[in-house]
């Protein structure tokens, strides 16, 4: 239901951002889809609506609720994973993470300390080292000494 | 003939024979593990095979595509807890089985209809597809748009009981879609005067939000779970003998799976449903089916392992993905500048054919997998479910920042998390969104290009396929307002009978 008020709420933004351009055919408007697709958005957002005041409300939805809320603390996690990793480097924010994570969970021991930091290693290794996707190396590289840090940009 | 020939050649290749290893044995493992399925997989993985040339990105994709439902029916069978969506219905059969001592009957019967059904398909696929070569070229502007149209309208009535709210989240994607600034006239579409919103929303990271981040949320807000299921004793390929027996229901249940799975927005569940249903009405035995019967299993598991090569039809011939896995497709070949249509059955027989040959290939991999290490995925599959979050959570990092080193993709993508974990609790689909951004970007493009030879509303339909295709969608349209009239006069009936229902009238 928190989903349905935040689509009527996008709903009433419709007319503000889009342009009409003049001396062109209907169909080729920028705005003409945006508006069909918000259009169509309102009618079956009001639809969906109305369904679900007649039907039968559910006890826990406010505990439903919370549950998403809860999500949340993982969204900052994850942001805070996102920052660190220009600063500190891919590895060793990785291992950071999937660490303190781990911990915050409620895992504790060896086996889950163990865990957590290979699965980082082999994350990096096998995305960085091997395939050689775009993450760049941290500015802490710049500290190291000029042949390993050449060798930690490219592979860590 | 040369074509098949030629295609054989693009795939005999170290890279793509490995690509193919690669995505078969990852998917069949990913699609075991409950909590992750092949979206997951393909939205993190999609940005690193970008890097790669098509055909070995596509192969990895396909493969785990293909891979995950034969890797779903195992926890299906022996926890009661399907892999991957589409495996739910083998829970209903493969799990009594289990429970009655017979594990290793219902995981080889899995296997060998799942074998059974991506086979027929690719063959079945292999011999239309200089049928198919004919059709495509016929296939212009108008004709794709309204495929794309039939392909939402389907997508939406298929969610039955949700279709407000799956119309809703498929024009959602539309809208999503138009959001930014727009190439024809360089207008701001709903950017708020905001920089970051001026490249629009990317699908990559729409779509690891809504698939791999949320469930990575889902994961690590849930309570900690760990199946523990029990070894499988015996070889299953003598087991698998008792396949043999069945090959009318798994021959009809692959025949759906490649019907339903070549029209774009149907899919694993339609067919599931219709095999079942007929697997059930023609058996000797109709008691069993819920309880145990060979037949409810085999059904299912053909017909969904059926899709995947037949949903690649739409995909290429037209450029139009059927389902959120194919959408994801899709953006390989736009990355790589190979647009997928008609001029690619004209022009490239060679890469469809190695595409299907790889197809083949990776069934049998599979399966050879299955049957040498069915009780080391036993053991893989015992990753506590919230250390798993972790691990999607991780990976998903890869899959977004690599695009472009963006942190306000992160951001973007972690909010379409949140609203993927909100969807997904109140059991609203995610894919409509998908496909609505997909389909809404066709339409878009697709109409502005037609429209400048229309004059009036019906030289829209005035060619043979335009007018099947409007034809066709007026039918599904009718018939669905058909279905909910006769539901109603149904229940208006058993409100009038009260207690005495007939049970012919439940479904």
């Amino acid at each position: 239901m928190v989903f349905l008020m935040f689509g009527l709420f996008l709903l009433a933004n419709i007319p503000d951002q889009t342009v009409f351009v003049k001396r062109t055919k209907l169909f080729a408007q920028p705005a003409f889809w945006p508006i069909l697709s918000i259009g169509l958005m309102t009618v079956f957002a009001a639809l969906h609506a109305i369904s679900s005041f007649v039907s039968p409300r559910l006890d826990g939805r406010w505990q439903e609720v919370t549950f998403w809320l809860r999500s949340l603390e993982y969204v900052i996690w994850f942001m805070v994973y996102v920052a660190i990793v220009p600063l500190a480097g891919y590895l060793f924010s990785t291992i950071l993470f999937t660490v303190t994570i781990t911990y915050r969970l409620g895992y504790r021991g060896r086996q889950a300390w163990m865990a957590a930091t290979g699965s980082a290693v082999v994350i990096v290794i096998l995305f960085k080292s091997f395939l050689q996707v775009k993450v760049p190396g941290g500015e802490i590289y710049e500290l190291l000494p000029t042949a390993l840090r050449s060798f930690m940009l490219t592979y860590f | 003939m040369d074509a098949l020939f030629s295609g054989l050649d693009l795939i005999a290749r170290w890279d793509v024979f490995l690509a193919l290893m690669v995505g078969s044995v990852g998917g069949v493992i990913i699609g075991a593990i409950p909590g992750v399925g092949p979206a997951v997989a393909i939205a993190i993985l999609l940005p690193t095979t970008f890097a790669f040339e098509p055909l070995v990105g596509l192969v990895m994709l396909l493969g785990i595509y293909g891979s995950s439902m034969f890797g779903g029916a195992l926890p299906a069978i022996l926890i009661n807890t399907p892999g991957t969506a589409v495996n739910a219905l083998t829970t209903y059969d493969g799990h009594p089985m289990t429970k009655a001592g017979d594990a290793r009957r219902a995981l080889a019967l899995a296997y060998s209809a799942s074998l059974f059904g991506g086979l027929l398909s690719v063959l079945a696929l292999i011999l239309l597809s200089p049928l198919l070569a004919m059709i495509a070229p016929h296939f212009g502007s108008r004709e794709i748009f309204l495929a794309a149209l039939m392909g939402i309208i389907l997508v939406v009535l298929a969610h039955r009981g949700q279709i407000f709210a799956a119309g809703m989240l498929a024009a959602f994607g539309i809208f999503l879609n138009t959001v930014g600034l727009e190439p024809v006239k360089y207008t701001q579409r709903f950017t708020f005067g905001q920089d970051w919103l001026q490249s629009g929303f990317d699908l990559i990271v729409v779509v690891l939000g809504l698939f791999a981040l949320s469930q990575a949320f889902v994961l690590l807000v849930q309570k900690d779970e760990t199946p523990h299921p029990q070894p499988v004793r015996g070889s299953l390929l003598n087991a698998m003998k008792e396949f043999l027996g069945h090959k009318r229901v798994a021959t009809v249940a692959g025949g759906f799976g490649v019907m339903m799975g070549m029209i774009p927005g149907v899919g694993e569940f339609t067919a599931q449903f219709m095999s079942y249903t007929y697997a059930q009405k023609t058996s000797k035995n109709p008691d069993a089916f819920g309880k145990g019967s060979p037949e409810g299993l085999i059904a299912s598991e053909a017909a969904n392992n059926a899709v995947p090569a037949a949903a690649m039809i739409p995909l290429l011939a037209l450029g139009i993905p059927g389902e959120a896995l194919t959408a994801m497709m899709l953006s390989v070949f736009y990355v790589h500048n190979v647009i997928p249509g008609p001029q690619l059955f004209q022009n490239h027989m060679d890469f469809v054919y190695a595409l299907y040959i790889s197809m083949i290939i990776l069934n049998l991999i599979v399966i050879v997998f299955l049957l040498s290490s069915t009780n080391i995925l036993i053991k893989i599959i015992q990753i506590p479910t919230r250390f798993l979050g972790v691990l999607i959570l991780t990976l998903s990092f890869v899959g977004v920042y690599s695009l472009r080193n963006s942190v306000v993709d992160c951001a973007m993508s972690a909010g379409f998390g949140v609203l993927g974990l909100v969807l997904k609790r109140l059991n609203l689909p995610v894919v409509p969104i998908i496909l609505g951004m997909v389909l809404g970007g066709i339409m878009e493009v697709k109409l502005r290009s037609s429209m400048a030879r229309v004059k009036s509303p019906l030289d829209f339909v005035d060619r043979p396929i335009a007018a099947i295709i409007a034809v066709m969608i007026l039918i599904i349209i009718g018939l669905h307002i058909r279905t909910m009239i006769i539901e109603h006069r149904n229940k208006l009936r058993e409100d009038e009978i009260s207690h005495d229902v007939e049970d012919s009238q439940m479904r």
